[in-house]
């Protein structure tokens, strides 16, 4: 009897350092979903002349990509984010984190522009009014402009299989 | 030579100096940055963190705090963006009780098992008379 209540406490001990090293530290539960996206206006990446405002898609669901060109396992997501946005479920914005005219554009064209609009956000204070804190982070926002959903790192096929469409499919149908 | 590298010695120290030019200000922003975490190396406040990010954070509470916002409304500007794990000690409330309360809860529990254990335990049995001539003459 004894031995089966150590065995039993020492199993129990496991299964919780089991569940807690799985758990990923830098998933920081972000306080934004629930929340109106924060209001900008920045110029475009490929037209400085002219200006992007969240408000600009009220009515839509989209989603916002944060990336930059310095910024590797954005380059790694390029490839998903751009078959998402090839879907047509959702029109993807992009928000140009920190990065520079000269550098974002040539990597562009080598990887392909799969955003409806890229905003340019070089001193990063827009990306901070979002809780940005590692690139890149992908939002969902519905037609209200109430932010639904949030990753930090890049999306994987599996990611956007599971959470994104279902999600983006629900938000489209419901009011 | 000598002279003209002293000379622009003055103007880097010049320069970085005016980046500081409000002692009293440049305390407080030390101080609340911190009490902040920076997310980019999380175990890091954003004061010892050389992450560009929290460069752009202690820029961010210096600009705010010479605007004349109070510590409070830093830390619940950054709190609504990043939120609670953002604070290097988290506050006490609902979902962080057992973080707080869950050592104190094993302490006492641990005593409670320690005392009801002792309690329990029998006291020695009484030698008789015999046993104790025994014991006796083999200690001798």
């Amino acid at each position: 009897m004894r031995f089966w209540l150590v065995i039993a406490g020492f199993l129990a001990l496991v299964g919780l350092l089991a569940v807690g090293l799985r758990l990923d530290p830098r998933e920081v539960p972000s306080p934004l979903i629930g929340k109106p996206a924060p209001a900008f206006e920045l110029p475009l990446l490929q037209q400085p002349d002219k200006m992007f405002s969240e408000k600009d898609m009220l009515g839509t669901v989209w989603v916002l990509n944060v990336w930059a060109s310095w910024c590797p396992p954005c380059l790694v997501e390029h490839p998903v984010v751009s078959e998402l946005a090839r879907s047509g479920i959702a029109p993807v914005v992009g928000l140009n984190y920190k990065d520079a005219r000269e550098d974002a554009l040539p990597w562009l064209k080598r990887n392909g522009d799969p955003f409806k609009v890229i905003a340019f956000d070089a001193a990063g204070r827009i990306a901070i009014d979002y809780g940005v804190y590692g690139v890149p982070e992908t939002y969902v926002i519905d037609r209200k402009g109430i932010i639904r959903y949030k990753r930090v790192g890049p999306l994987t096929p599996e990611i956007t299989q599971k959470k994104l469409r279902p999600l983006i499919e629900e938000l489209a149908k419901g009011g | 030579m000598a002279r003209l590298l002293l000379l622009s010695l003055l103007v880097v120290l010049a320069f970085q100096a005016r980046g500081q030019e409000d002692p009293a200000l440049e305390r407080r922003v030390t101080a609340l940055a911190h009490e902040l975490r920076c997310l980019v190396c999380q175990n890091q406040t954003i004061a010892d963190s050389n992450a560009a990010l929290a460069q752009d954070l202690r820029n961010q509470i210096r600009e705010q705090l010479k605007a004349g916002k109070s510590e409070r409304d830093v830390i619940d500007f950054m709190v609504a963006r990043y939120g609670d794990f953002v604070l290097y000690r988290p506050p006490f409330k609902a979902t962080t009780v057992a973080l707080w309360a869950g050592p104190f809860v094993l302490l006492a529990l641990g005593v409670w098992l320690l005392v009801r254990r002792v309690r329990k335990r029998e006291p020695p049995p009484e030698l008789t008379e015999a046993e104790r001539r025994r014991a006796a003459q083999l200690l001798e």
